[in-house]
């Protein structure tokens, strides 16, 4: 119990901490409310195009008349879905891979390793260019679900090497000679030891497939309905916004993403430093 | 010999290639939809061109045989350099389109990957420990690693290209000239070619730098830094032996982000109109022109490959544990 208040304690006096989550909330808090204040359907041509932002289109509007504003908010909740669903999966399996093969070791360590290895040298876009280009559909959830299937195997590498060395401890090995079942030593023994780095691997990984969408959405792959901040940035350089200096199209989605993912790297350095004394600064 | 390190990881890149080839045939023949029906509807005004590429289709997917053996056939003509025929640029073949789009990309990728990882490293294990260039730098490095390749590009081409009217923001060279190796074309090479190094350079300086940083401060406080102080050795000594150890991972993690890199210079061609990869496979997927997409992806994978022997061969030099772990020899 003192453990975890001390961690608290580090926790609320960590610096790089505090503004990361901030950041990251005020933009959760967007993603949620904002569509609320929103006055306009994203992608309904609702007033004169090439309008800067003013009173009635406060993100100003496209080249066609669409709300910016409205894009923008509606642009963060399909960014957070991105990175909540495919940042989950791809944490998931790549813990699932990692703990059988650090557990297991042998035949089972290799061929999992190798196919880790595989799907680690592919590029993530490569491989979610030749998915999506055949599936004439596709929405947000199907892309994040693209995104959690590609982006595991650097996750599946480092809780393997973790795994081997918890393996060897005494109180694994204890509980294997009780005879309790593979999956309740992982879950039971293992796990709780490495939580911290579980719950850092998340948060890079949720940054990770958020930016994974921006590039699927930029080169056509993206949502088919819908709106998110990837298309947006696509449908501003398609239709030259860089030309004609709308500024106000390009550079909220892509500010907004910078300080989203930036924010949440920096949050993992605090936490890192909360989780791992060495590094606290005094 | 190291040729047992290199011989093992041949195997992994061989068997990557192996199963990338299958994917690239599996997905179109495994997907919901008929990509042949759309790719002949795409000629439904030219009933010349269509019966062409029908006959064409039928007999580069060849359906009609079983599975296995279109499989083989898939082989067969990838491995004789048979990528189909692009449907966007008809009737060039796709392994012609690629082939002139590689140069581009090589201009881009191997300047910006070297002297940004060069640069990171030297600047991070600069602000490592140092209190107050660290608080402020790291912040910035953050917030530059996180920048999407395509929005700092947008960024570039707006203030440069748009507002200052310095640079050219479209080609890889001027309409009016004409590929030569003269001063005129050259200069005017550079000049479009700097807005997109740039916002590959920039991205990825911050990435090498944080990383540098965090590796430095893991070494300097390892039992063998904490001795040489106890020894009494110069700060700077001790910098330089916990500079050699951190560059180490640093090889190792140039080729984890090459799938990354190389992801970031596709979207920035796109921003660009720069014609590498990246831009001809935007072609490919808004014209859905699958043989070109399908040959972009197995150029990259390919690329990505060789990318990654290139640096094990590079590791197998400046790690003597690997020699040694693999051999024995004494060098």
């Amino acid at each position: 119990m003192s453990e975890t208040r001390e961690i608290l304690f580090f926790a609320f006096r960590n610096t790089k901490l505090r503004i990361g989550l901030s950041i990251v909330l005020l933009f959760l808090f967007f993603a949620l409310a904002g569509p609320y204040f929103a006055k306009y359907d994203p992608l309904e041509y609702v007033g004169p195009g090439y309008h800067p932002p003013s009173s009635e289109y406060w993100f100003g509007t496209t080249t066609f008349g669409q709300d910016v504003f409205s894009q923008f908010v509606y642009g963060l909740r399909s960014s957070f879905t991105v990175g909540l669903v495919g940042g989950s999966l791809a944490t998931l399996i790549g813990l699932a891979i990692g703990f059988f093969a650090g557990y297991r070791g042998g035949l089972i360590d290799e061929l999992l390793m190798m196919l880790t290895n595989i799907i680690l040298v592919i590029p993530t876009l490569a491989l979610l260019i030749i998915i999506a280009a055949y599936l004439p559909y596709r929405g947000v959830f199907i892309e994040s679900i693209i995104i959690g299937f590609t982006a595991w195997p650097w996750t599946a590498r480092a809780v393997r090497a973790q795994t081997l060395s918890l393996r060897a401890r005494e109180f694994v090995d204890l509980a294997r000679i009780t005879a309790i079942p593979t999956w309740k030593i992982i879950l039971g023994e293992i796990m709780p030891n490495m939580l911290s780095y579980v719950f850092m691997v998340f948060i890079l990984q949720f940054g990770g497939a958020i930016l994974a969408a921006v590039g699927l959405d930029f080169i056509g792959l993206g949502p088919t309905k819908g709106i998110s901040l990837g298309l947006m940035m696509q449908n501003a350089v398609l239709w030259n916004a860089i030309q004609l200096g709308m500024w106000w199209w390009i550079i909220p989605p892509g500010l907004a993403i910078t300080l989203i993912v930036g924010a949440l790297y920096f949050m993992n350095t605090g936490l890192d430093e909360v989780f791992n004394p060495k590094l606290r600064e005094m | 010999m190291m040729s047992k390190y290199l011989s093992r990881k041949m195997l992994v890149y061989l068997l990557t290639f192996f199963f990338a080839v299958t994917i690239d045939w599996m997905i179109p023949r495994f997907m919901p939809g008929n990509p042949i029906l759309i790719l002949v509807s795409r000629f439904s005004g030219m009933p010349e061109a269509t019966k062409v590429i029908y006959s064409y289709l039928t007999q580069a997917f060849g359906l009609d045989q079983p599975l296995w053996k279109q499989y083989i056939n898939f082989w067969r003509a990838f491995l004789s350099g048979d990528l189909g025929i692009s449907i966007y640029m008809y009737p060039k073949p796709v392994f012609e389109v690629l082939k002139e789009a590689i140069p581009y990309d090589l201009a881009l990728l191997l300047p910006s990957i070297l002297v940004s990882w060069i640069a990171g490293n030297l600047f991070g294990a600069v602000a490592a420990r140092r209190k107050k260039l660290d608080s402020f730098v790291l912040p910035v490095l953050y917030i530059l690693t996180a920048t999407p390749y395509l929005w700092l590009g947008i960024l570039l081409a707006w203030t440069f290209g748009v507002l200052l009217d310095i640079f050219p923001i479209a080609g890889a060279y001027s309409f009016s000239m004409r590929p030569s190796l003269s001063l005129a074309f050259i200069w005017d090479f550079l000049k479009h070619w700097i807005l997109p190094f740039l916002s590959l350079f920039i991205v990825m300086l911050g990435g090498w730098a944080i990383g540098m940083r965090n590796m430095i401060i893991y070494e300097l406080e390892a039992n063998y830094a904490r001795y040489l102080e106890t020894l009494g050795a110069p700060q700077r000594l001790i910098r330089k032996y916990a500079f050699r150890n951190a560059v180490l991972p640093q090889v190792t993690g140039l080729a984890l982000q090459l799938g990354v890199i190389v992801a970031g210079a596709l979207t920035t061609e796109i921003v660009f109109s720069y014609p590498g990869i990246g831009y001809i496979l935007m072609q490919g997927i808004l014209n859905q022109d699958y043989f070109l997409i399908q040959g972009c992806f197995l150029f990259i994978i390919i690329g990505v490959l060789l990318a990654n022997f290139f640096v094990d061969l590079i590791y197998v030099f400046i790690d003597p544990r690997v020699r040694y772990a693999f051999g024995g020899e004494t060098a």
